[in-house]
């Protein structure tokens, strides 16, 4: 079979306020294959695919769809031209049946639909592509795989050719997941091709012709699928490993355990597997616990049952040797323990009060800035830009909103006040997330300068290079287990790779 | 050619000063239009309300008198909004208080005379606060919506008072309405129809300004209205804040109910549901929560509904007008608020943001 292009990509770049999405890639996808798109969360493949469905414009580069130039401003004009999306999160009505959803927003749909009609369509198409849906039934009662088979039949009612799905396994059941990759295999049969999103590596071997990885944006290398004989490859492409510098670190001498972490999960209704998963995990003083893996893989879980915002199904948790397990937040607090949570605008601070304010958010409770319940707003002005100098925060005044600082400097805020108010343990999720190089270095340094005082850190990133640098040992999870701990001079970057993408350590 | 919304970089001081003053005038022009309809003229119609509401000592005394539980229900209200807790409860909360102070007045007979009035104005506090703090506990363990709620439990309250009044309660003579409360325990006119309780609820302006912008639980409150979710990462209880706050919420609107009916009802009739906590939520908006500017908004609305009743007389036109000139206050404002966080653009249609 002679290979004809379907897609072209060329040279798109997308950028957004401060960052750049997507820079110069060039992506093929010929008739009959299944594509994946292989990256770590943030490396830009959704952005990607949003653009080839008009929900974004690129800034630059052109796309052809079966050799010729389009322009695609909608949804609507990419469906005219075959290619159809299945988003992460379903876009059907609950309370509808299969077929009214399928006809939904149709632009030459009768006032009256014809259902008869509709339906024996959609049975003959479920048939052809071996879908198995009852056009009858209502969305809301369908499993998450039924409703995900809705929306691929969806896109084949309306004509499509070229389907992208965007990390469609991660609702998915093992079961399920064999089911789609079947239902895949069928449509390329029929003729139709596919991209598929993904950073889970075993699942891009099984579905997929050929791997295009993302990195930071860019395209770092395309594989064919059949020629990958190492993943270890693939697992450099995709996380990197250019170290940028180094830092500086005393020896590493720890101490008590302070934090302990016994068997613990989480359940959770809303999903096929639980949050956390026979969690266990040791934070000693003076140390620096790295949590590396995708977002996504009960990173944040864990750290939110650390600090009292999530509550366990099972299992224990000792903070400096006392059970804490379900405590409040407050509790966990007086405990002095400091948290840097993972979405620094929605949970860090609060963008319409001050940066003082801001600052001010652990310590107004406390006799050093206020006395009998009333807050003290000359203390809270020294304390603020004694915070504001010591940590370089740059802000027009202390009273200006925090919302109008740049990432970096919001996240310096949030990092001396919860440095400032630490006694001991340090939660820091995500803390450099977004960050350019300079700051970056002044979150790490100050993590690094706390574990040199003795305080037991743990540290969740996406980054490698970052917890190769930052810590002392590193744990890999992967859909709410931890695959494995290790000592960070252990750690390669390929291993770590493998775990993150889920391959146990028997399968390396 | 077409506009675009654009945020701006920081809130605007001069837009917060003039969607004020622009929308009023915006309302006002509205207004103009439904008068021109009913032939009114509408400079006329306005000078007539001002007149209605300050021409005489009577007049202003009344307006007072109106802004005193309107103040109340809107300071109540306020103090739920800063949470995001949309409390529209507090007409209910209002009459709730009304049938607390009634009970005591009523049946408390045994208390010694001088403490009738200090009594019965705690237990309309008291009613009050169980009728927000029901919604609150709902909203705070279970999650239920409290803008349903609080609503639903206006009707609650109205319908009890209506059967108490009507029967359980009603004073021998008459067809409807309790007893009137003993003399003694009325509170007392200061100058004409302004009574003590204007007294009352400034005291409370100045407490609340203290605690809602001095005090530890005024910064929790703040920061749970502008960021839940940092509130609760910071330790801050949301559950607890919320019972809290819609216990004060109501017991406010309570108290307002409590007073107005010590110092110029005297019992619990008809007309109890007068539309005081609705007015109030007015009051609350457009006053941005802050206590002080609260007074002002208050005295504005309670001068727009004494000068509106006079045009009744004076205009020929239906009592009803008042409500509609109300309304259309509120809605430019709300709609202007958002020029002082964005701005408005206008790009070329070629133009590819």
């Amino acid at each position: 079979m002679e290979k004809i292009p379907v897609v072209e990509l060329k040279n798109l770049t997308k950028r957004f306020p401060g960052v750049i999405a997507n820079e110069d890639v060039n992506l093929t996808l010929f008739e009959g294959e299944v594509l994946a798109l292989l990256g770590e969360n943030g490396a830009g493949k959704s952005t990607l695919m949003n653009m080839l469905v008009g929900l974004y414009r690129p800034d630059e580069g052109e796309i052809f769809i079966k050799g010729k130039k389009v322009d695609i401003s909608s949804p609507q004009d990419s469906m005219a031209l075959g290619v159809g999306m299945i988003h992460q999160e379903f876009m059907l009505v609950g309370n509808l049946s299969v077929a009214e959803n399928i006809v939904l927003g149709l632009p030459d749909l009768e006032i009256r639909p014809p259902f008869a009609k509709i339906n024996k369509k959609l049975i003959e198409l479920g048939k052809q592509y071996d879908l198995n849906i009852d056009p009858t039934s209502i969305i809301d009662n369908l499993t998450v795989g039924e409703q995900q088979r809705v929306e691929i039949l969806k896109l084949l009612y309306r004509g499509a050719n070229i389907l992208i799905l965007d990390e469609p396994t991660a609702v998915l059941t093992p079961g399920e997941s064999k089911e789609l990759n079947k239902i895949i295999k069928k449509m390329l049969s029929e003729g139709k091709s596919a991209i598929f999103i993904s950073h889970k590596m075993n699942e891009v071997l099984e579905f997929s012709d050929r791997v295009q990885i993302l990195r930071k944006g860019k395209s770092v290398g395309t594989r064919e699928t059949s020629t990958i004989t190492k993943l270890q490859d693939i697992a450099k492409l995709m996380v990197g490993r250019d170290v940028l510098f180094s830092l500086e670190k005393g020896e590493y001498n720890p101490g008590d355990i302070k934090v302990e972490i016994k068997d613990v999960s989480i359940e959770y209704k809303k999903s096929v597997r639980p949050l956390l998963n026979h969690i266990n995990l040791q934070v000693r003083a003076g140390e620096i616990v790295g949590i590396a893996g995708v977002a996504g893989n009960g990173q944040q879980a864990l750290s939110e049952a650390i600090t009292g915002l999530r509550k366990i199904t099972s299992g224990s948790i000792n903070i400096n040797n006392k059970d804490m397990s379900n405590k409040t937040p407050i509790q966990i607090i007086n405990m002095r323990v400091s948290h840097i949570p993972a979405d620094r605008n929605k949970m860090g601070i609060v963008g319409d009060m001050s940066v003082g304010e801001n600052l001010s958010m652990k310590k107004y409770r406390t006799e050093e800035l206020s006395h009998h319940n009333i807050i003290n707003k000359a203390l809270i002005k020294i304390f603020a830009n004694k915070l504001i100098n010591t940590f370089t925060i740059k802000t027009p005044t202390q009273y200006t909103n925090a919302k109008f600082l740049s990432g970096g400097n919001i996240q310096k805020t949030i990092l001396a006040r919860e440095i400032d108010s630490c006694k001991g343990i340090l939660i820091a999720v995500y803390p450099s997330r977004g960050l350019d190089v300079g700051a970056t270095e002044t979150v790490r340094m100050s993590i690094i300068k706390q574990r040199d005082n003795g305080t037991a850190i743990l540290l969740v990133s996406e980054e490698l290079e970052e917890l190769q640098m930052v810590c002392d040992k590193i744990a890999v999870m992967f859909e709410g287990r931890i695959m494995d701990i290790m000592d960070t001079k252990d750690a390669t970057t390929e291993k770590i790779g493998l775990l993150m993408a889920g391959v146990e350590r028997g399968e390396m | 050619m077409r506009f675009v919304i654009e945020k701006r970089n920081e809130r605007s001081k001069r837009m917060q000063i003039l969607v004020p003053l622009v929308s009023l005038v915006i309302s006002a022009l509205l207004g103009s239009i439904v008068l021109l309809f009913c032939n009114a003229n509408p400079l006329q119609t306005y000078a007539a309300i001002i007149n209605g509401a300050f021409s005489s000592p009577m007049r202003f005394q009344y307006t007072i008198a109106k802004m005193i539980p309107l103040l109340m229900c809107g300071l109540s209200v306020g103090i739920a909004f800063r949470l995001r807790f949309w409390n529209i409860g507090a007409e209910g909360q209002y009459v709730m208080g009304v049938i607390g102070i009634t009970w005591v007045m009523q049946f408390w007979t045994w208390l010694p005379a001088p403490l009738l009035l200090p009594i019965g104005i705690l237990m309309s506090f008291v009613f009050g606060g169980i009728w927000g703090g029901i919604p609150g506990a709902l909203k705070a363990n279970w999650k239920v919506d409290e803008t349903l709620v609080t609503l639903m439990m206006n009707y609650i309250a109205i319908g009890i008072a209506e059967y108490l009044y009507i029967s359980a309660w009603k004073a021998p003579k008459g067809n409807m309405g309790t007893v009137k409360y003993p003399e003694v325990a009325w509170i007392g006119r200061m100058w004409g129809k302004i009574h003590y309780g204007v007294i009352i609820v400034l005291i409370l302006v100045v407490v609340l300004y203290f605690v809602l912008y001095k005090t530890r639980w005024g910064f929790e409150l703040n920061m749970i209205g502008k960021n839940s979710e940092a509130a609760r990462c910071q330790g801050v209880s949301i559950k607890r804040n919320i019972i809290i706050a819609m216990l004060i919420s109501g017991g406010i609107a309570g108290l307002g109910g409590g007073i107005n009916s010590a110092a110029v009802t005297h019992c619990l009739t008809s007309g109890v549901n007068s539309g005081y906590g609705f007015t109030g939520i007015i009051v609350a908006w457009m006053s941005g929560l802050n206590p002080f500017i609260s007074v002002l908004v208050a005295i504005f609305l309670a001068a727009l509904q004494t000068g509106s009743d006079a045009l009744q007389i004076t205009m020929n036109l239906p009592s009803s007008m008042s409500g509609v000139l109300q309304g259309l206050i509120l809605l430019p404002l709300l709609a202007g608020n958002i020029f002082i966080d964005h701005r408005l653009k206008i790009v070329n249609k070629k133009e590819v943001i």
